[in-house]
């Protein structure tokens, strides 16, 4: 596929030669197919997932599969709603503490702290979001889970310390959206606010967060599909069993986890039932994001 | 007017301490992983092959199946994304519905989570295609997970080419193609080095995928039928099996120290981007 950027010297030449319409319309079509993989991917991820989990899910009953508590595959019995509770509740816990948190430093950022201080914190936010998932998933082991277990009780792998690292790994996301939908509320919002006498902290409060509003809804809708779609982190420390958590400090077990878990040695209506698990992911982010994506587009042709 | 002073102190006060709380994590984490990982490291470590499932020995082999996979992801990757960067920058009409398709699906790629992208590594490469285990496998997976970046760090690049540069040329009787080859594509280079970084960034820190995909073999990776373990998913099997929380940290370490430098780089070639476009 490396055709589309070589290979022009023979294109240049028969350009010279006077048939280079036809090379040009090639090149054209070539360039188009590249832009087709995306659409392409999507088809086939959505095709290959649903072919391989829906017939367990029709052989079960979709209210089964969703809402049945039983998970044990050796007896045929694949419910997913202890491992579907556990992910919401760890996603809304680590919402909790990490949407205030983050808007608090994307306001910083973008109206109170000095150029420099804001520059700097900017990176540093960037690294956190580098910072690989596997990596937040060993912090949280060595340190938090040990640390819960020895103040808090229990033995350290729960739903407290899954929202806790969870929580750190949404931060970049949820603040960067919101700092930049916040930069980007006209200045003479700001200006006009000023003017009539209200303070700064008036200012953000009263005319530029209303006016970001939509861009923060986002950044916290986002925030949230990353959390429900993130495995190795929380795998690595809730203690993965699959009961209904009776507290923070119980152990819980989310889809994402149980499909990295089981794939490993999961075979015939097993293997499918971890595949239909990912079909309910993938459908709940798909529709999460195209309804993030249509928004946005809508409220940019209606500002137009 | 006494009472908004002391409420703006305070608001300043929880800005401020919001702010170090980030950058306290932040800190910590990379220093607490740093100073345990620190002794695990020397030389050995690194050019050492895991034995006894990498309770002794080093992690040579998870570091070779780490670049490796990068390379496979990037060398489909990227053309792949920068063709698609030029066609929906140069080619696609604005009101093109196909281009509306392929920002739309490229976005949607972007926020889908790896654990299904593992699920469909599996069944479509290992299985379908009869793939299996591979760097293969795993590197086309990783390919589709990082083409929405390449394709969006390239239209980036390829935007901030000013308008005259391709009047110009085409002026003086390039074809389009001849244009788009010799005044679009050499401006768009820091573009699609930025999105090459962030990929290998995010190849490094994958695991979820790679686990389905690449297998979790600790052999030496020969060619690219053959399974591999990246060194995330090392990590992650010495972590949680408990086999050696000296050679996770030691593995962890280095992790860290490839996604800072990588970080660093990433930054020097977005303000290079940026200062492109003005």
């Amino acid at each position: 596929m490396g055709l589309n950027i070589s290979g022009n010297s023979t294109i240049r030449k028969a350009a010279g030669k006077g048939v280079g319409f036809n090379r040009e319309k090639l090149v054209e079509l070539l360039l188009a197919m590249c832009a087709a993989i995306s659409i392409l991917a999507i088809i086939l991820i959505t095709v290959f997932i649903f072919a391989k989990g829906f017939p367990l899910i029709f052989k079960t009953g979709l209210s089964d599969f969703l809402l049945e508590m039983k998970w044990s595959p050796s007896r045929g019995s694949f419910g997913i709603a202890t491992m579907f509770i556990g992910s919401i509740i760890i996603t809304l816990l680590s919402l909790l503490w990490a949407v205030p948190l983050s808007i608090t430093v994307a306001i910083f950022m973008a109206e109170v702290a000095p150029r420099r201080v804001g520059k700097i914190l900017g990176s540093l936010v960037e690294l956190l979001a580098g910072i690989p998932s596997v990596i937040y998933g060993f912090f949280g082991l060595i340190v938090i889970v040990p640390f819960i277990r020895d103040h808090l009780g229990g033995n350290g792998l729960s739903v407290l310390a899954g929202a806790m690292v969870l929580g750190v790994m949404i931060l970049p996301t949820i603040i960067n959206i919101s700092r930049d939908s916040i930069l980007a509320v006209p200045g003479e919002y700001k200006e006009g606010s000023l003017a009539l006498g209200a303070s700064h902290y008036q200012s953000i409060r009263r005319v530029i967060l209303p006016a970001a509003r939509s861009g923060i809804i986002t950044a916290v809708v986002l925030g949230m599909g990353r959390a429900i779609g993130e495995t190795m982190a929380v795998v690595m420390v809730t203690g993965n069993s699959t009961i209904i958590p009776d507290g923070p400090l119980s152990p819980v077990r989310t889809m994402t986890s149980n499909i990295v878990l089981e794939m490993g040695y999961a075979v015939g209506d097993h293997q499918a039932a971890l595949f239909a698990t990912g079909a309910v992911l993938f459908i709940f982010i798909v529709i999460l994001n195209l309804m993030l994506t249509i928004a946005a587009k809508d409220g940019y042709n209606a500002s137009k | 007017m006494q009472a908004n002073n002391i409420q703006e102190k305070i608001l300043t006060f929880v800005f401020w301490f919001s702010a170090f709380i980030i950058v306290g994590i932040l800190l910590t984490i990379i220093f607490y992983i740093m100073y345990r990982g620190f002794s695990a490291i020397d030389l050995n470590f690194i050019l050492q092959a895991p034995r006894h499932a990498g309770r002794e020995g080093g992690i040579s082999t998870t570091i070779v199946g780490t670049v490796y996979l990068t390379l496979v992801s990037l060398i489909i990757a990227v053309p792949l994304g920068v063709g698609a960067a030029i066609y929906l920058e140069e080619y696609a009409s604005r009101k093109s519905k196909f281009a509306y398709l392929v920002n739309l699906t490229a976005e949607t790629l972007a926020g889908v989570p790896s654990i299904v992208f593992g699920l469909f590594g599996f069944v479509f490469f290992v299985i379908f295609l009869q793939m299996g285990w591979s760097m293969l496998s795993g590197g086309m997976t990783m390919a589709i997970m990082i083409l929405p970046t390449i394709t969006r760090t390239s239209q980036e690049a390829i935007l901030s080419v000013p308008h005259d540069y391709r009047e110009n040329s085409l002026a003086v009787g390039a074809s389009k193609w001849q244009t788009i080859h010799r005044i679009v594509l050499p401006s768009a280079v820091p573009g699609i080095v930025t999105g090459i970084i962030l990929s290998i960034g995010r190849t490094v820190g994958e695991t979820a995928a790679l686990i389905l995909t690449a297998g979790s073999s600790l052999g030496m990776p020969l060619n690219l039928m053959e399974p591999a373990r990246t060194m995330s998913v090392h990590l992650y099997i010495l972590a949680m099996e408990g086999i050696s929380m000296e050679r996770a940290f030691g593995t962890a370490f280095l992790i860290i120290i490839l996604i800072v430098i990588i970080n660093y780089m990433a930054n020097l070639s977005l303000r290079k981007l940026s200062q492109a476009k003005s």
